[in-house]
């Protein structure tokens, strides 16, 4: 009995002993292995009377299990300690860089696009396009714009060389042949927007050769003035994300609108390089628009006398400039990566008229 | 087009100011580009009067003065200019006013311990010239607490007549005139028109000269009338004072009296002439079109080689002047001119303006027949500038002879006046529509509807709408009520088509890959162009801005790499750069592909944790099947092949087509190519050609139903020829057993110690997915052997 009790708290202490994982290994092996202390003592159990075994059993048991424990909670023990000196020896510097990832960005023109296309698909208007080289019939002459008229020179052109047949193209001055087209292949009611690229022979401070325009068309019964000036409207405040905005009309020509109109809203820009919509003596030029002449629906195919419709348009690159305050438009076009990283937009930034256009 | 507040108030009875008459401009469309108003900067300037001007105590070079500003006490001012003496009139300056030359305000200062309450200005301090010597002295009837303006207008030093500038839309060619701009202002109520008629001028004695119209019947709209008259006896020389002032503000420039006359006609009535020196001229003038080839030496010293289309003005000998947009040299005006023979005539503006552009000549007279003038002021207009030189050269004028007459008036336009509110939507009473044409020149008659005949000034008008614009602009916009568009009454269906939505995904899909969106230039470098298959004669611009934006691009790596070439010559050399836009693969519409691009540059070796690696093919790769997984919603399925365009680097690129159609290349980027473009860092790159993509299909998706049988994964090595391509093993792999394999993924690719010479060793994990029961190990053995013998048809030894 006193065998037993000596022997367990012996191979206790030899246990808690144990300074690392070999040792408490020897002394588990010199215990409960094959021919340990303690197996013996079990293999000892096989020659006893039953009666013996029935008090001897219990108590070896007991003894088995207590030293099997207690290797097992030293083990966790040492384990731990092992452990703990690893990763106290595993010290980073937590202030070093991650590895280099790339941030990409969309353009803030193609942003821009995507702000004005929610707003105008929300009233309904799809989104046409059309070449950038375009027939010089639908750029000017269907425009009501004939050979030889001053109108040509307000918009500088720039030619492309003839082409194996002869024939001679220019590069779109405008987007408002993607209107000709439109209502050449779709009858009326028509709502579309029309973006794109367009090039005039202009550069300096604040022109581009190549610059962006979006235009919007509606042509369909009863469409007048007003309706004209409420898209107008609307789309300012969707757009600038403002509730009161002050639109102010002035006529002027194009000769594919009669009347003609260009559009102002008010703004306050006394305060050098900001400017703020809505308030201020001042007056932003917005675009052009106008009631599309009947001679250019006539020569699209459709009937003046039943059709009436509006068009407005402005430049993409402006409004951008306007919208998120981009002082050169040359830049757009340069592909510095300090500009494209200063004004793009997140790949996720994706304006949504519920979620908001803008952040 | 300039004029200046007194010369409109000539022909317009008006109070009003330059800012009211602006902005009534404007909202009758005629945009006020400007008022400058010279005298507007020197509001706060009074006259002052020098009392006393002593010697300052303390400065041998400095006067004390006291001087009055008309308040009750004088001002003590410290100054140093030589002619402050006592009794002069002066340009008075007080604390507060803000000096022009400085822009600050002036403040109360202490010079020398004595204090100063005021500045006496000298010319240049008030930016009226150059002038610093001393101080301006006013005439001595200058008011004393006056502004200044009057008192510096009668020195000469300043004009108190505010000039505008507007812009004259190309419609508006009769608002080319002070005289048309009061028009169009009194018919907005603002003045009353007060223009007196011309009255006729006697002629002395016949005309010497005979004019004819010379045009054969195609040609005989290019010029229906043509009026001269010969003057003789002038004396040219300077135009008067009062012209060459008022030409100097409004920033033309004065030539001589004879000249100045007929641009005087121009600018003030919008009538151009031409004067010649009749003894310069050989015989009987006419007009006529020019003979092909034909030259003219015109008054800006420049001979012009005309066609068979331009207008011109000959004598009996040669053609002398380019009709209606400039005169000819030797035939012109000049100091020794005695006898003058005025033209005055009217051309088809189609014919002008195209002559016009064909020569490149821009002039006054062209802007203003280009845009077409009033025909009915043929004959007022020379009669005119008759005057004009009788009063400025004397002379003894012929009588008046003229070829050809007016052309056909104006038909009347059938107006209903409701179009006003239906086209406009702004209600204005019938009576109000007929009174503001009328105000506007318009002859109006009334029938079941109206009979609107234009004025002859107005040739811009030729239906309803113009008359809508008309009443509408003279009305004013304001008026003008906002409507809503009506909108559907269920919620808005998505707009955009298949290839927009594809286009945003690729965008949205590169950015997130750490691509930076460009916007280039559709135009590049012809020698650029060259490089990338284009450069072609049909996709050169005929007129470029510059030499080096003058070819339509082929490709959109071109532009990429100039910008990845500029940003690397900024020290930005890791940079990951992407365009979605159109190439041109000619110069007919339509022939453009919408193409997505994107270029990575750099040795990835400036990355502490070493993660890095140069540009390569794979880089261009990925991120290609990104934007085409993006584009497609779907893995791309098409094999690569090694065969792409000679701007990539011939071993390592590759394309992607289906069937004939190119979809794609990607690879590292030629080294020439780079060197063209001054780049010495590693590019690889990508070019997808969206528009090439088929409609996506409407998928229907299978559910997700995962096997609950374990999967089983069993690696293979095996030994290929090195011209075999790896992604044909793996196609072969994964068709050799269609029911269970589930993915094949290749992890290693090795060659040398151990593979023999030529070969390579590919080693690929083959994942098999049993569906409805667990694989036993007779049939994973089974499908081994089949995968086995699917590479060995591929000439591949299992790996020992």
């Amino acid at each position: 009995m006193t065998d037993i009790a000596a022997l367990q708290s012996d191979l206790l202490a030899q246990v808690s002993a144990a300074g690392d994982e070999a040792a408490l290994e020897a002394v588990r092996v010199a215990a409960l292995g094959k021919k340990g202390s303690v197996s013996e003592l079990m293999k000892s159990l096989g020659g006893m009377s039953p009666d013996e075994r029935k008090t001897q059993g219990p108590l070896l048991n007991g003894l088995r299990d207590a030293v099997a424990d207690a290797i097992a909670a030293r083990k966790s023990e040492l384990g731990d300690v092992a452990l703990n000196a690893r990763l106290a020896s595993e010290k980073i510097d937590v202030s070093l860089p991650p590895r280099p990832e790339a941030q990409g960005s969309v353009h803030p023109i193609s942003q821009v696009l995507e702000e004005i296309t929610a707003i105008f698909a929300d009233l309904g208007f799809a989104v046409a396009e059309g070449p950038d080289v375009e027939f010089d019939d639908y750029n000017f002459t269907k425009l009501n714009i004939p050979p030889d008229h001053p109108a040509r020179q307000m918009q500088d052109t720039f030619y492309v060389s003839p082409q194996a047949d002869g024939s001679s193209h220019v590069l779109r001055t405008h987007t408002s042949p993607v209107q000709v087209r439109t209502m050449l292949n779709q009858k009326p009611p028509i709502r579309v927007i029309s973006p794109g690229r367009t090039y005039r022979v202009d550069s300096d401070a604040t022109h581009s050769p190549m610059f962006h325009q979006v235009e919007a068309l509606v042509v369909d019964e009863g469409i007048h003035l007003g309706h004209l000036k409420w898209t107008v409207e609307e789309f300012c405040k969707a757009f600038f994300e403002i509730d009161k905005i002050e639109l102010r009309a002035r006529p002027s020509f194009f000769p594919f609108t009669e009347p003609s109109l260009e559009w102002d809203m008010r703004c306050d820009r006394s305060v050098p390089g900001q400017i703020k919509f809505g308030q201020g003596n001042d007056w932003l030029e917005l675009g052009g628009s106008g009631m599309v002449h009947p001679r250019v629906l006539t020569n699209c195919g459709i009937d003046p006398n039943r059709y009436q419709g509006f068009a407005f348009g402005f430049g993409l690159d402006r409004m951008a400039m306007l919208k998120y305050a981009i002082p050169d438009i040359r830049s757009f076009f340069e592909s510095d990566l300090r500009w494209l990283k200063a004004y793009g937009f997140a790949a996720l930034d994706i304006p949504t008229l519920d979620g908001g256009l803008s952040k | 087009m300039k004029f200046t507040l007194s010369w409109l108030k000539e022909h317009l009875e008006t109070d009003a100011d330059a800012q009211t008459i602006a902005d009534k401009l404007t909202s009758i469309g005629l945009e006020v580009e400007s008022i400058t108003d010279a005298s507007a900067a020197l509001k706060d300037f009074v006259v002052g009067e020098v009392i006393t001007a002593d010697k300052h105590p303390n400065a041998d070079k400095l006067r004390l003065c006291t001087v009055n500003d008309g308040g009750k006490e004088p001002l003590q001012i410290v100054c140093g200019a030589p002619n402050a003496r006592a009794g002069i009139k002066v340009v008075l300056a007080r604390p507060g006013t803000v000096i022009p030359a400085s822009g600050e305000a002036l403040k109360i200062g202490k010079i020398r311990d004595v204090e100063s309450r005021g500045m006496m200005c000298s010319a240049r301090e008030l930016l009226l010239g150059e002038d610093h010597d001393g101080i301006i002295e006013l005439n001595a009837d200058a008011k004393v607490g006056a502004n200044v303006a009057d008192a510096l207008a009668a020195k000469g030093l300043l004009s108190t007549n505010p000039v505008i500038d507007v812009s004259i839309t190309p419609n508006r060619g009769d608002a080319a005139s002070v005289w048309g701009i009061a028009r169009d202002l009194a018919a907005a109520g603002l003045g009353k028109l007060k223009t007196e008629k011309v009255q006729p001028v006697a002629g002395k004695f016949p005309s010497p000269k005979k004019i004819t119209l010379d045009f054969s019947p195609e040609n005989k709209d290019a010029c229906p009338i043509f009026a001269g008259r010969l003057i003789r006896g002038v004396k040219n020389g300077p135009a008067p004072k009062w012209v060459q002032d008022r030409f100097k503000a409004v920033g033309m420039k004065s030539i001589s009296a004879l000249v100045d006359a007929t641009n005087f006609v121009a600018q003030d009535r919008g009538r151009p002439l031409h004067v010649f020196d009749a003894d310069k001229l050989s015989g009987n003038l006419s007009a006529r079109m020019a003979k092909d080839h034909e030259q003219v030496l015109a008054l800006d010293e420049k001979t012009y080689v005309l066609d068979k289309d331009t207008i011109v003005i000959a004598d009996d000998s040669f053609a002398r002047g380019i009709a209606g947009i400039m005169g000819g040299m030797d035939t012109g005006s000049f100091e020794d001119t005695k006898n003058v023979f005025l033209e005055s005539a009217w051309f088809d503006p189609a014919r002008i303006a195209r002559a016009g552009r064909k020569q490149a000549i821009i002039s006054d007279a062209r802007y203003r027949f280009e845009r077409g003038v009033d025909p009915e002021f043929v004959l007022p207009g020379l009669e005119l500038v008759t005057r004009l030189i009788l009063e400025w050269c004397g002379g003894e004028p012929s009588d008046v002879v003229i070829a050809g007459s007016l052309p056909p008036p104006h038909k009347p336009i059938a107006f209903d006046p409701g179009l006003v509110e239906s086209l406009g939507n702004v209600r204005i009473a019938k009576s109000e529509i007929i009174s503001i044409l009328e105000s506007l020149g318009f002859v109006v008659a009334q029938h079941a509807t109206l009979h609107v005949t234009p004025p002859s000034w107005r040739r811009d008008i030729d239906g309803p709408a113009d008359l809508v614009e008309e009443v509408v602009r003279i009305h004013g916009l304001a008026d003008v009520a906002s409507v809503a568009l009506l909108r559907d009454a269920a919620v808005a269906k998505p707009v955009l088509s298949s290839a927009q939505r594809r286009a945003r995904g690729v965008r949205r899909a590169l950015a997130a890959r750490g691509f930076n969106e460009c916007v280039s230039f559709s135009f590049i470098a012809r020698e650029q162009a060259k490089l990338f298959g284009g450069g072609d004669d049909a996709r050169q611009l005929s007129n470029p801005i510059a030499s080096d934006l003058d070819a339509m691009r082929p490709s959109l790596l071109p532009s990429l790499l100039a910008a990845a070439s500029r940003n690397a010559a900024r020290g930005l050399v890791d940079l990951r750069l992407f365009e979605i836009g159109a190439a041109f693969q000619s110069g007919m519409p339509g022939a453009q592909t919408l193409n997505a691009a994107g270029l990575i540059m750099g040795s990835g070796t400036r990355d502490w944790t070493k993660s890095g690696h140069p540009a390569d093919a794979f880089d261009a790769k990925g991120a290609m099947l990104a934007a085409l997984e993006a584009a497609q919603g779907a893995p791309m399925a098409a094999p690569v092949t090694a065969n792409t365009p000679s701007y990539f680097h011939p071993g390592r690129s590759g394309t992607i087509a289906l069937g004939p159609k190119v979809i794609a290349h990607f690879g590292e980027v030629h080294p020439k190519i780079l060197a063209a473009f001054d780049i010495k860092l590693p590019v690889a790159a990508f070019e997808i050609v969206l528009d090439a993509l088929p409609e996506p299909k409407a998928r229907n998706r299978a559910p997700f139903a995962p096997s609950p049988f374990q999967a089983i994964e069993r690696d293979f090595a095996f030994v290929v020829d090195q011209s075999v391509a790896a992604g044909d093993l793996i196609r072969a792999v994964k068709n050799a057993e269609r029911v269970l394999i589930d993915t094949v993924s290749l992890f290693d690719v090795y060659e040398g110690k151990g593979v023999p010479e030529g070969k390579k060793s590919i080693a690929i994990a083959v994942r098999l997915q049993p569906k409805d029961k667990t694989l036993t190990d007779a049939e994973i053995e089974a499908v081994a052997q089949k995968i086995i013998a699917a590479a060995i048809k591929l000439g591949a030894t299992l790996r020992a």
